[in-house]
C-alpha cells in the first residue's frame, strides 16, 4: 500500500525546483535561498540563509516572540510569578501548553506553573493606558503569593500604546522590598521569530536575577545546564544521570527552574549548553562576567548522552568522576542496547524529516541514528546561520535591522564574583586532549550529503515535501501535526512530544525507539481515507456549457 | 444626513471653524451633531458656552457598558447635539483606538439613526491623520465629505496634502470624498490664489476663504461663535457664507496629493510675487 508508492530514488534539485514552482519570481528568489541541499564539502559547508523575516502570506511554523520569552524560557521556572500584561487570550495560550514538568519540591515549595495570570486588559485600558491596572495586579499577585519573583510580559498591544512596565517594575519592587520584580519588553510582533524572545528573556534573567543569591553551592562538580526545557521530564532524566555520576547541575536555564537556582548560576565551575540557538550568548556571558568556561553537549541520544557525560568528567579531570562516569554509562547502557535491539530490524532504513526548534532537529538525529533511521531533510524554525554552518560563520553573520531590534547586553567581568574556573594553560591542556570549548559545529555537518536542509519551513512547502519524498516519520509541532496525518504519514510533535517523554538521557532513549517503532510501524494513518479519495469523484457541467 | 469630517494642521482653528460654521448652519434650520475627536475635548465649546460637557469615553469609563445617549450628548446653540469623544491623558494610552470606540458607542446608542432628525453629523478631527484611529471618521463610511482647514503658511499646505494622502487611501475602497479647501487666512501674501492653485492641483476647490478677523477671539473669550456673540458682525457674514457653500457643495472628488517638490514649487511661486 503506502510502501508501493513509495519513490525509490529522489533527486534533491528536482525536489527544490518543486517546492518553488509554485513562488512568484521573487518569493521563490528568496526561499531559494532558505532551501539548501547539502553538500560534504572539505573545510566549510554551503551558506544558508536564516533568521529572515517570513514573507507575509505565508503560513509560517514560527512562533512570535513573546512565545519565546514567556512560553519558552520564563514558562518552566516554578516559583517565579508569571503575569501577563496584556489581552487575556495571549495568557490563555500560554498556559501550560508547552509540557514542560516541574517538581514541586523545590526549595520554597511554591509552583504558580498551574496559574495563568494575567492584567486581562479591555479597550478602555488600551484608550488610557494599562499601567494602573498593572500595578494592582503585581500588588494583587504578591498579596496572595508573597512569592520571590514576579516576571512582567508585554503583549503587542502593551508595546503599542507605550506603557512603561519597566517603571511598574521598578517601583513595586522598591515598594516590596523582599520580591524581584523585573519586565519583558517581548512584544510579540518584535524580531523575526519566537528567537527574540528568547534573548529577550535571558537578557532579564542574565540582569535582573543572575548572582543574586547569598547561599553558597558548596558541592563538586557544579555545573549549569543551559538550554534544557524539560519539556516531558527531559530534564529530570538528565538530573537523574548526572546525580548518579556524581556532578551536581545547580542551574537548568530553564527546565525546573526556580528563582534560586538561577540566581545561583554564577557559581557553577562549568556551563553545558545543551540548546544553542537559545542560549549561547548567556553561555558566553557567565564566562565574560564569573569566569565559567562552557562546552557544547547533548543528551538527546544515548550515545551523545554517553559523548556528554565524558566531557564533562574530562573537564574536570579527576579520575574518580571519570570512573564513576564510566561506571553509569556501563551501568545504563545494557537495558538501551536490549531496547535498540528489539527495534532495529523494524525501524532500519526507515526515513525521516525534522522540522522544530534551535537544536532539536539536529539533536534528535542522534537519535535517529541509533535506530537505522536517515533523516532526509531538516531544518530549524528560528535558527540562525551559526545553528546550520557552526559558530565559525558568527563574527561573518550580518546586523539588520531586526537583529538590532533586539537588546544586546555588554557585560564585563564582576569585581567581586569573576573567578576564572580554569587557568589558560589548564584550559589549552584540555583542548590539547581533544576537549573543545565554545564550539558547535552546527546542523550541516551532520547531516548526509544531498538531504535538503530548509530553513523556516511553511504549510505548502511541508506538504509537498512529504507528497514528494515521502517519509515514514514527520517530526515538527501541534500547527503541522494534523494536516501531515491527513497525507497518511505518522506525526511526531518534537515541541511538545504529544503525551510522551522524556526523550533524553539513558532511559528517555528506550521511550523513544519504542514510541517510534510503534509510529513509523502502524499503518494506521495510510488506511484512512476520505470518501472522495475511495470512490471515484463526481463529476458535473454547468448548465450553460 | 450628511456627514462631515473637518481635518487640518494642529492649531490652523478647525474647531472655530467648525463650530462658527455649524452655528450658521444651525441658523439656516438644520439639524447638527457636532463630534469633538480630541481628546482635549475642546471642539464644542463654542456651542456650549464653556467646556461643560463630559466625555463619551470618561462616561464610558465610569458607567461601564451602561451608557444612554443622553449621558453623553448635550444641547447647544440652535438647537445642537453636541459630543466629546475624549481620550487618554498625554503621553498614555491609545487616543486613536479611544476615538473608534467612542464612534462605534455613538452607532450603538442610535445617534445617527433616521428617527434623531440629523441633517448633518459633523467630525473635528484632531491634527494630521496620526493613525488609524484618527482616521476612523473617514473609514468605512462614517464620514462621507471631508474639508480640509488650510492657511497659505507652508506647513498648513504641507498638513493639507498629506491628509488628502489618508483620504485618497480610503476614498478608493469606500465612500469618502474630499469636498473642499477652507482657507482660514493667515493674512499671508497671495495667500487666496496661492490656495486656490492649491485646490486645483489636488484636483478639488477652495470652497471658502475666511479672512482673519479678531471678532473671532472676542466671540471665543465670551465662549459663543460669532453669530450667537453679535449676530450683526462681518465675520458672521462670512460664517454663514461657508455654511451655505457648504451645504450647497456638489463637488466632490478624491483628491490627487501632489509630490513634495510640486508643493515646494507652488509655495516659491505664489510666495515670491508682489503682494
Amino acid at each position: 500500500m503506502a510502501k508501493a508508492r513509495k519513490l525509490v530514488q529522489w533527486e534533491p534539485h528536482n525536489i527544490k525546483e518543486q517546492l518553488l514552482e509554485k513562488y512568484p519570481p521573487k518569493v521563490a528568489r528568496k526561499r531559494a535561498q532558505q532551501i539548501m541541499i547539502n553538500e560534504a564539502r572539505e573545510n566549510t559547508t554551503p551558506e544558508i540563509v536564516a533568521n529572515v523575516r517570513t514573507i507575509p502570506g505565508i503560513i509560517t511554523m514560527r512562533g512570535c516572540t513573546y512565545a519565546g520569552c514567556k512560553g519558552v524560557i520564563m514558562g518552566p521556572a516554578s516559583d517565579i510569578v508569571n503575569l501577563v500584561h496584556g489581552p487575556i487570550g495571549c495568557s490563555f495560550y500560554a498556559w501550560l501548553t508547552r509540557r514542560n514538568q516541574t517538581d514541586a519540591k523545590n526549595d520554597t515549595n511554591a509552583n504558580y506553573i498551574s496559574y495563568c495570570m494575567s492584567t486581562d486588559m479591555q479597550d478602555s485600558d488600551i484608550i488610557f493606558g494599562g499601567e494602573k491596572k498593572l500595578t494592582t495586579a503585581i500588588q494583587e499577585a504578591y498579596n496572595l503569593f508573597h512569592p520571590k519573583a514576579i516576571a512582567i510580559f508585554a503583549t503587542c498591544p502593551v508595546g503599542l500604546i507605550g506603557d512603561d512596565i519597566h517603571a511598574v517594575a521598578k517601583k513595586m519592587k522598591e515598594q516590596f522590598g523582599d520580591c524581584n520584580v523585573f519586565a519583558f519588553s517581548c512584544e510579540g510582533y518584535k524580531g523575526v521569530s519566537q528567537s527574540a524572545g528568547h534573548h529577550i528573556a535571558n537578557n532579564q534573567v542574565f540582569t535582573h536575577v543572575v548572582g543574586k543569591s547569598e547561599t553558597e553551592k558548596t558541592e563538586r562538580y557544579k555545573i549549569n545546564l543551559l538550554g534544557e526545557y524539560n519539556i516531558g521530564g527531559d530534564g529530570f532524566e538528565i538530573d537523574r544521570i548526572l546525580e548518579k555520576c556524581g556532578i551536581k547541575n545547580i542551574s537548568t536555564f530553564s527546565g525546573n527552574a526556580t528563582y534560586d537556582k538561577f540566581a545561583s548560576a554564577n557559581q557553577a565551575d562549568l556551563s553545558c549548553v545543551m540548546c544553542h540557538r537559545s542560549i549561547n550568548y548567556v553561555a558566553d556571558m557567565l564566562e565574560t562576567k564569573y569566569g565559567i568556561p562552557w562546552i557544547k553537549v547533548n543528551f538527546i541520544g544515548a550515545e551523545a548522552t554517553a559523548k556528554s557525560l565524558r566531557k564533562i568528567a574530562q573537564y574536570f579531570g579527576e579520575l574518580e568522576l571519570v570512573d564513576r562516569v564510566e561506571a553509569v554509562i556501563a551501568e545504563e547502557m545494557p537495558d538501551v542496547l536490549l531496547a535498540q535491539q528489539e527495534v532495529y530490524p523494524r525501524t532500519k532504513g526507515k526515513t525521516a524529516m525534522i522540522f522544530v526548534g534551535g537544536s532539536r532537529a539536529h539533536h534528535y538525529q542522534e537519535l535517529f541514528k541509533e535506530m537505522g533511521i536517515k533523516t532526509v531533510s531538516a531544518g530549524y524554525e528560528f535558527g540562525h546561520r551559526d545553528d546550520y554552518e557552526g559558530r565559525h560563520v558568527i563574527p561573518t553573520l550580518k546586523v539588520d535591522a531586526d537583529s538590532r531590534n533586539i537588546e544586546e547586553i555588554e557585560v564585563e567581568p564582576d569585581p567581586l564574583l569573576y573567578k576564572p574556573r580554569k587557568s589558560a594553560e589548564e584550559l589549552a591542556a584540555l583542548e590539547g586532549q581533544g576537549l573543545t570549548f565554545k564550539d558547535y559545529e552546527g546542523l550541516n555537518p551532520n547531516m548526509d550529503k544531498d538531504s535538503l536542509i530548509i530553513d523556516d519551513l511553511n504549510q505548502y512547502e511541508a506538504e509537498k515535501l512529504v507528497e514528494l519524498m515521502k517519509p515514514d516519520l514527520f517530526c515538527a509541532g501541534i500547527k503541522e501535526k494534523y494536516s501531515i496525518q491527513k497525507l497518511g504519514v505518522p506525526m511526531k510533535q518534537l515541541h511538545s512530544y504529544d503525551s510522551g517523554g522524556p526523550y533524553a538521557g539513558f532511559k528517555g532513549a528506550i521511550n523513544f525507539y519504542l514510541e517510534i517503532d510503534r509510529l513509523v510501524n502502524s499503518r494506521v494513518w495510510s488506511y484512512m481515507k476520505a470518501p472522495w479519495q475511495e470512490n471515484p469523484e463526481l463529476s458535473a457541467t454547468y448548465v450553460w456549457e | 444626513m450628511r456627514k462631515v469630517a473637518i481635518y487640518g494642521k494642529g492649531g490652523i482653528g478647525k474647531s472655530t471653524t467648525t463650530q462658527n460654521t455649524v452655528a450658521g448652519l444651525a441658523e439656516m434650520g438644520r439639524k447638527v451633531m457636532v463630534v469633538g475627536c480630541d481628546p482635549k475635548a475642546d471642539s464644542t465649546r463654542l456651542l456650549l458656552g464653556g467646556l461643560a460637557q463630559k466625555s463619551v469615553l470618561d462616561t464610558l469609563r465610569e458607567e461601564g457598558e451602561d451608557v444612554e445617549l443622553d449621558n453623553i450628548r448635550k444641547l447647544g446653540f440652535g438647537g445642537t447635539w453636541n459630543v466629546e469623544s475624549g481620550g487618554p491623558e498625554p503621553g498614555v494610552g491609545c487616543a486613536g483606538r479611544g476615538i473608534i470606540t467612542s464612534i462605534n458607542m455613538l452607532e450603538s446608542l442610535g445617534a445617527y439613526e433616521a428617527s434623531e432628525g440629523l441633517d448633518y453629523a459633523f467630525y473635528d478631527v484632531l491634527g494630521d491623520v496620526v493613525c488609524g484611529g484618527f482616521a476612523m471618521p473617514i473609514r468605512d463610511g462614517k464620514a462621507e465629505e471631508i474639508y480640509i482647514v488650510v492657511s497659505g503658511e507652508m506647513m498648513a499646505m504641507y498638513a493639507a496634502n498629506n491628509i488628502c494622502k489618508g483620504i485618497m487611501k480610503y476614498a478608493q475602497s469606500g465612500s469618502v470624498r474630499l469636498g473642499g479647501l477652507i482657507c482660514n487666512s493667515r493674512n499671508v501674501d497671495n495667500e487666496k490664489e496661492m490656495i486656490e492653485e492649491l485646490a486645483k492641483k489636488i484636483g478639488t476647490q477652495m470652497i471658502y476663504f475666511v479672512p482673519r478677523n479678531n471678532d473671532v477671539q472676542r466671540a471665543e473669550i465670551n465662549r459663543k461663535t460669532v453669530i450667537e456673540w453679535n449676530p450683526a458682525a462681518t465675520q458672521a457674514d462670512e460664517y454663514r457664507g461657508l455654511a451655505k457653500a457648504i451645504d450647497n457643495n456638489k463637488n466632490f472628488v478624491i483628491p490627487k496629493p501632489l509630490a513634495i517638490e510640486e508643493l515646494e514649487t507652488l509655495l516659491l511661486d505664489f510666495g515670491l510675487l508682489e503682494a
